[in-house]
């Protein structure tokens, strides 16, 4: 490591939010040409501290020296001029402007008359061969590229602007395995060009691959600065979450349920042939009573849509459906919610919660639905129920009257899925419930789904996490380019390799082509449970 | 099965120039979607002029095309500051009392004596001042554009009636008549003339700058990047409060400039000028090819859409068939049309 002066050293940082201190006395320093991880669960204050740093947010206390003196930066743009940029987890540039505009936008090279865009084109390839990505043609829209290609096109634009010290904030979040290479590959060249970069992922194997030290915060304080090949994931996990790993492992590895004899009970739900033009073929599906099935397959697989079409968000337009034996017509949500069936959407910030709501309001919002609005629920029994699901889902913190937007993306998931518990439903769909949530909620929303279903809760279980799938589920059923391809029963033999191979064996092309073979092999589940090796593409979120 | 061997028939080989044309319209729509409504608009354009030629004769010559640049100057200049402004994806409401405001006021102060040149300044800035307001409201109070500019529609019409309710003729001596008067540039047959006001050069001068202004500068190019996405342009370090305040300021001076040109070619202003006038003006930025969330369209295209709706009002005055509310209706029409166009342009490219 460099035995130079820290390109940033922050000291003693403290910012506190109304009613709670969201760092408290956090130390961090990063270096020039390395790679350092920030580690901490969702709201560990990862994402305030950087907000700290570029300015979007103001320090109550402490010192922030960047390039030997003092700063304190108003926003990204004067953090930018100082040689400090940001690429976020949501890929933030504008898709209506070409690539080359993306990179150089606020930067363009002007001439005598205005701006001159042969010029500003050409410093735009030259900061994208930086990358190696000199073939893209930056006339092209931003638009016609992949989330993974823009991801890349927004660290080129960081580092055209010569940018000192880079900040990638859960930049893999929604890159697939051979994109991530890719990712690496270019922060590799720029460390070693000399760029320090800050480095945040939620992915444990991705942090061993890349960094050469990392920083651990936990509730919002400093927990230590280790070198990265000097602390195992055990360790790291259990100063991330700061319990011993043995409490988790125990509930990921003895999970799987002990199978129970369907054949003789009428299964709860069934599906026929259901099927909707264009998003999913005609699709068999049995549910039980008091089953967990998992949906596994690729994004875009048509796990989601068929989720859909079994709650009604989506109609059906071919196939049937019964319930406890009866033809059922699910035509929109409120069928679905009628017949005690619960949905949680895997876009949580957009179809889950609603931001500007509390805790209390977000909860109760199901239960309210399906009274009806003309019959309010009494603030008493608003107050037990989100009690009571605040209590077992153990959400933090835990005050009702909070804006859910200022909970952690698991927090929030947790109020979700206390949302729908409130119902109390017969069916609970639970869509990617675990995407982009730390260890510790994963694990107790993981522990939530297998409590209902020994209480007598169908669950279909939805999940990018191969082997989160394999761990809950009794029976997978297996999804591939808009339809069914097979049905797993799952037991102690199997594992997550099974499920990747009836994928790849229903298109052997396909799947060499992603590259998910390779990565597969490289992950062992039983050594690090929850570090999963994350093989299929998802995009993540984080509050 | 058998298979019927067709012989491969080759294109004929020769392209017209006009088949090279379109090929190459093709290409740069292709490569581009978002210029797809503005060609439309175009198409269309054109499409009635031919019509026009058709139906009703005497449209394709030099005194209809002048007139419709003369009578249509206002609206030109109102749709290209429109344009900022819905380019960023937020609405101007208030341009139409503006222009009642700002030249009620600018010839009672022309008739009362006042430099005509001092009174042209303060009719722009009048603009200017509300379009600050509203830019401000809406930056720095969190107000909706919708709402703010909204408030200012009702407060530049109040404030015009306040000063006079009856139509305020300016004095024929004064010397803002000039910015009206027509000048002949070609002499052809008759009365058919090239004929140009200061007015129309002004109209002109202003769709050559703001063509400048988004295409040449940053503030241009981080007014199409806030209209893509605001948040992200926020994060990418651009000045989006500074811009944002700046679109609605730019369009309150072009209303007050387009108050400056419609006054001066009528001579009369009144409190209850222009109202609708910022429904024609996004009209013709919509038909233009402007989408309403922002972030695509061009400012030559809100000049097209002027045209169009310029040119139905002439071919409707021509038809003497068509009862006049009918030119509601057909702006209606054709509005929804585009509309329709601009849903299957960006669908398109979200597939």
């Amino acid at each position: 490591m460099s035995e130079s002066l820290p390109i940033v050293e922050m000291r003693d940082i403290s910012i506190e939010f109304p009613g709670v201190k969201a760092l408290d006395g956090v130390d961090f320093r990063l270096f020039q040409g390395e790679v350092h991880a920030l580690m901490g669960e969702n709201g560990a204050g990862k994402s305030t501290l950087i907000k700290a740093l570029t300015g979007v947010y103001k320090i109550d206390g402490g010192s922030i020296v960047v390039g030997g003196e003092e700063r304190q930066f108003h926003g990204t743009r004067d953090a930018q001029s100082a040689g400090v940029s940001t690429v976020y987890q949501e890929v933030n540039l504008v898709t209506n402007l070409t690539i080359g505009e993306n990179v150089m936008l606020g930067h363009e090279i002007r001439g005598g008359f205005g701006v001159n865009w042969r010029a500003t084109h050409a410093a735009a390839t030259e900061a994208l061969a930086r990358l190696g990505l000199d073939h893209l043609d930056t006339h092209r829209p931003l638009s016609t590229l992949s989330i993974a290609m823009q991801q890349l096109v927004a660290i080129s634009r960081a580092m055209a602007v010569k940018a000192k010290v880079l900040i990638l904030d859960e930049p893999t979040s929604s890159l697939d395995a051979a994109e991530v290479e890719g990712l690496f590959r270019v922060m590799r060249t720029l460390r070693d060009q000399g760029v320090a970069i800050l480095f945040v992922s939620h992915f444990l194997d991705q942090v061993y691959a890349i960094s050469d030290r990392l920083t651990i915060l936990r509730n919002g304080k400093y927990e230590g600065e280790y070198l990265t090949r000097e602390l195992d994931r055990h360790a790291l996990i259990s100063k991330m979450i700061g319990k011993d790993l043995g409490t988790l492992s125990s509930l990921g590895g003895n999970r799987r349920v002990e199978q129970r004899d369907y054949a003789a009970e009428a299964p709860l739900l069934a599906a026929k042939g259901l099927g909707r033009q264009g998003s999913i073929e005609p699709t068999d599906l049995e549910v039980h009573r008091g089953e967990v099935v998992g949906f596994a397959g690729l994004l875009g697989s048509g796990r989601t849509e068929l989720a859909r079409l079994l709650y009604g968000a989506d109609r059906a337009d071919e196939g049937e459906v019964t319930l406890n034996g009866t033809r059922v017509d699910l035509r929109n949500p409120a069928d679905g919610l009628g017949r005690r069936i619960a949905f949680s959407t895997e876009n949580r910030r957009d179809e889950g919660i609603i931001a500007d709501l509390t805790v209390r309001e977000n909860m109760i919002l199901a239960v309210q639905a399906e009274r009806g609005w003309a019959r309010p629920i009494p603030r008493k029994e608003q107050d037990e129920l989100v009690e009571k699901y605040i209590t077992a889902l153990n959400v933090r913190p835990a005050d009702p009257n909070r804006l859910i937007k200022n909970l952690s993306g698991g927090n929030q998931q947790k109020v979700l899925l206390g949302r729908w518990l409130a119902t109390n439903p017969e069916l609970l769909i639970l869509d990617e419930p675990t995407r982009g949530i730390d260890v510790g909620a994963k694990a107790e929303i993981q522990e939530a789904v297998a409590e209902l279903a020994e209480g007598g809760v169908s669950v279909v279980f939805i999940s990018s996490e191969l082997e989160e799938v394999v761990r809950l589920s009794e029976r997978i059923v297996v999804l591939k380019d808009h339809q069914k391809i097979g049905e797993i029963v799952n037991g102690p033999a199997i594992t997550a390799q099974h499920v990747v191979d009836v994928i790849a064996a229903h298109g052997v092309e396909a799947a060499a082509e992603s590259g998910i073979i390779d990565a597969e092999a490289g992950s062992n589940p039983t050594e690090a449970p929850h570090a999963n090796a994350h093989v299929f593409a998802a995009p993540e979120e984080e509050s | 099965m058998t298979t019927v061997q067709t012989p491969r028939v080759d294109g004929p080989v020769e392209a017209s120039a006009s088949s090279k044309l379109i090929a190459r319209v093709k290409r740069v729509v292709s490569s581009n979607p978002s210029v797809l409504p503005t060609v439309a608009a175009i198409v269309i354009f054109v499409g009635m002029v031919i019509y026009g030629e058709v139906a009703y004769g005497r449209i394709v010559q030099y005194n209809t095309l002048s007139n419709l640049f003369i009578n249509n100057a206002h609206l030109i200049i109102l749709a290209v500051g429109m344009t900022f402004v819905i380019l960023t994806g937020g609405i101007d409401l208030s341009v139409g009392s503006v222009i009642a405001l700002s030249s009620v006021a600018g010839v009672m102060l022309a008739n009362a004596g006042w430099n005509p040149w001092v009174v042209i300044v303060l009719m722009v800035l009048i603009g200017t001042v509300i379009g600050l307001a509203s830019g401000i409201l809406i930056q720095y109070f969190n107000v909706q554009p919708f709402i703010a500019t909204l408030a200012m529609m009702f407060l530049g019409r109040g404030l015009a009636a306040l000063l006079s309710t009856r139509p305020e003729r300016l004095d024929d001596e004064s010397p803002i008549l000039w910015l009206g008067e027509q000048f002949k540039v070609i002499d052809g047959e008759k009365v058919n003339d090239v004929v140009i006001t200061p007015g129309v050069i002004v109209a002109l001068l202003v769709v050559l700058i703001a063509f400048f202004v988004l295409h040449r500068t940053r503030t241009g190019r981080t007014v199409y990047a806030i209209g893509g996405s605001e948040s992200s342009s926020a994060l990418m370090g651009l000045a989006v409060p500074r811009t944002k305040v700046l679109v609605y300021v730019i369009s309150g001076t072009l209303s007050g400039i387009a108050a400056v040109v419609y006054t001066s070619r009528l001579g009369i202003a009144q409190n209850i000028t222009g109202i609708g006038w910022e429904l024609d003006a996004i009209a013709a930025t919509v038909i233009g090819g402007t989408l309403l969330t922002g972030g695509y369209g061009y400012v030559l295209g809100s000049v097209v859409g002027a045209l169009v709706l310029g040119l139905m009002n002439v071919l409707i005055t021509r038809d003497g068939g068509i009862p006049p509310e009918m030119t509601t209706i057909i702006t209606g029409g054709i509005l929804l049309v585009f509309v329709l166009l601009q849903r299957a342009v960006t669908s398109k490219r979200h597939t």
